[in-house]
């Protein structure tokens, strides 16, 4: 269940997706982002969805490979879709005891719940079709030009892609824990609120104590080869843009358009 | 006591790109008092089997039974399964995570719901199986011991909870020679005072001769063979095709009779190997 969590996995594949530029593809995800909040009806949803759909098939990624990663953050999904849909003043459509569901809060907690579940497939798209080194340089090329104002833009991506790199590893880390525990008969399913949160100390410790063991392990190798910051570091392949990547961002400048219009609608 | 598996087959993320069939239709049994020894390569499938037998994880088909009694059904409580079957993680010094030795230990006790009195004996009778001295390490932190004494706080913490099966995943990974050497001695120990079925992994061959009643080989999912260990081992050709091997000193007797006319070994331990060459010298001089 916990391995279900795609996010800042890579899926290898040789599609145009997996071959853009890693600039591009982020540059290309946080217009998606950004394009999400502008968005002020179920018509620019539709053509967001329609636009991720189309990118998903072309990377050749399976669908049910992404849909697994929804399903571990579908309890923040449910959490927001629930409180959306009981705090919104407005028609009330139904009325029980002091729940009350009204019209905009249905509208509001859907629309809530559709900008999470494409925010969350549409950002993992950009990890699952770019290698993390990749999506590293990338990085660090788009945050170069803030180095001059000391942006510390090689720290930052390194930062990143050792977070990335190191989700899986956690996971496995914090499912091992788990299944050690319960077979000590630790029971995380039941109990109140506050016994349940209890519980998960014999989890967290265990964890705490795996992640400073792991950096200090990553830190040596590191250390063991050299590294000593950005300053004077090549790089093995350097990334360039090109055709493919001019047609992406043509593409992306005709999807905001479009969703930009259908603000009107 | 006995154990019981029939066509036990698992797989992971089923219909996912990167399922993995894990288990592929395995089926043994394991006698009252017995200890079981598990060889294979890394990724074979033997520490997916181990979580099947405490209810980890749940077949996709095939049944488990403990004392003729069906674990898989979906009827048995899981504490009442994890009561029976102790199971020990490889490094399981990881888990340990209480302030104090003693407190760690009694964590799995606690869980069965049992009372302070009772906790309190358990936890000092687990402490002394394991062959740790109550009074030095019961209130020490876990974290202050060596990686050996970890260890076998670790396994004492699933003894405590005075399981009648008790599976060792891995047991003396990463330890040097001498908490190896402990720690072997350590489960020839338990298995001396508590009498229970026991089950352990470990790619260290001697050891698996030395200890086992009963030998399992998993190849890809399957058992590629079982049998006494004297049984397995004689089949050093196929187990050397698998990547595994026989003890050290079954390679040492079999180049021995390779060299020799009238030199003929079923030696598995030390002890036999030197009886067998010196019966020969001895033969050799009359
Ligand atoms: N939690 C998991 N999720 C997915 N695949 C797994 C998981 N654990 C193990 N596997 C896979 O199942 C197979 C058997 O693994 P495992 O039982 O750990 O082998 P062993 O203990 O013999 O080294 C391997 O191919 C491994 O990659
Ligand atoms: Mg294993």
């Amino acid at each position: 269940m916990i391995r279900d969590i795609t996010l800042g996995q890579y899926y290898p594949g040789k599609s145009v997706i997996h071959k853009l530029d890693a600039r591009t593809k982020i540059i290309g995800t946080i217009a998606f982002i950004v394009e999400l909040f502008i968005v002020n009806n179920f018509w620019g949803f539709l053509i967001a969805a329609g636009a991720m759909f189309a990118v998903i098939g072309v990377s050749r990624v399976p669908l049910k490979f992404i849909f697994r990663g929804l399903t571990a953050v579908f309890v923040i999904i449910l959490f927001t879709f629930v409180i959306n849909l009981f705090m919104v003043d407005g028609r009330v459509l139904w009325h029980w005891w002091i729940l009350t569901i009204t019209y905009e809060g249905l509208r509001r907690a859907l629309f809530m719940a559709v900008r999470l579940v494409l925010l969350i497939i549409g950002s993992s798209i950009l990890t699952l079709c770019t290698k993390p080194i990749e999506l590293t340089d990338g990085l660090e090329k788009l945050l170069k030009p803030l180095q001059k104002v000391g942006v510390p833009s090689h720290e930052i991506a390194l930062m990143m892609t050792i977070a990335l790199r190191f989700i899986p590893t956690l996971m496995e880390e914090t499912d091992k824990i788990i299944k050690a525990q319960q077979a000590r008969g630790a029971d995380f399913e039941s109990g109140s609120i506050i016994q349940r949160a209890k519980n998960l100390i014999p989890i967290l410790i265990p964890l705490f104590i795996s992640s400073f063991r792991i950096a200090q392990e990553l830190a040596l190798a590191m250390e063991a080869r050299c590294y000593n910051g950005g300053s004077g570091r090549t790089r093995m392949n350097e990334i360039h843009f090109k055709k493919k990547d001019m047609v992406a961002a043509v593409v992306l400048a005709v999807f905001l358009g479009v969703v930009i219009a259908s603000r009107w609608i | 006591m006995s154990i019981e598996v029939r066509n036990l087959t698992f797989t992971y993320a089923p219909g996912m790109p990167d399922e993995t069939l894990a288990i592929d239709d395995i089926s043994f049994s394991i006698a009252d008092g017995q200890i079981c020894g598990i060889i294979g390569h890394t990724g074979s499938g033997k520490s997916t089997l181990l979580q099947h037998l405490n209810g980890l994880l749940k077949p996709g088909s095939g049944e488990i039974y403990i004392d003729d009694a069906c674990i898989t059904d979906g009827k048995t409580k899981l504490v009442d399964i994890r009561k029976k079957v102790g199971l020990v993680f490889q490094y399981p010094e990881y888990q340990l995570f209480e302030e104090t030795v003693a407190k760690d230990v009694a964590f799995g006790p606690k869980n069965l719901g049992l009372d302070a009195e009772e906790i309190d004996k358990r936890v000092r009778d687990a402490i002394a199986v394991v062959g740790l001295d109550y009074e030095e390490v019961s209130e020490k932190s876990p974290f202050e011991l060596s990686g050996g004494q970890k260890r076998r706080v670790a396994i004492a913490g699933v003894i405590a909870m005075n399981p009648k099966i008790l599976i060792l995943d891995e047991p003396t990974a990463g330890l040097d020679p001498t908490a190896h050497a402990e720690v072997i001695s350590m489960v020839k120990d338990i298995h001396e005072k508590l009498g229970i079925i026991m089950i352990f992994v470990s790619h260290n061959m001697r050891d698996i001769a030395n200890l086992s009643d009963k030998v399992l080989v998993i190849n890809e999912g399957k058992i590629a063979l079982e049998g006494t260990p004297r049984e397995v081992f004689a089949e050093r050709a196929f187990l050397q095709s698998m990547g595994l091997d026989v003890p050290p000193i079954v390679n040492i007797v079999k180049k021995l009779e390779e060299k020799t006319e009238d030199f003929t070994t079923e030696a598995l331990t030390a002890d036999e190997a030197a009886d067998e060459i010196c019966a020969y010298i001895n033969k050799q001089n009359r």
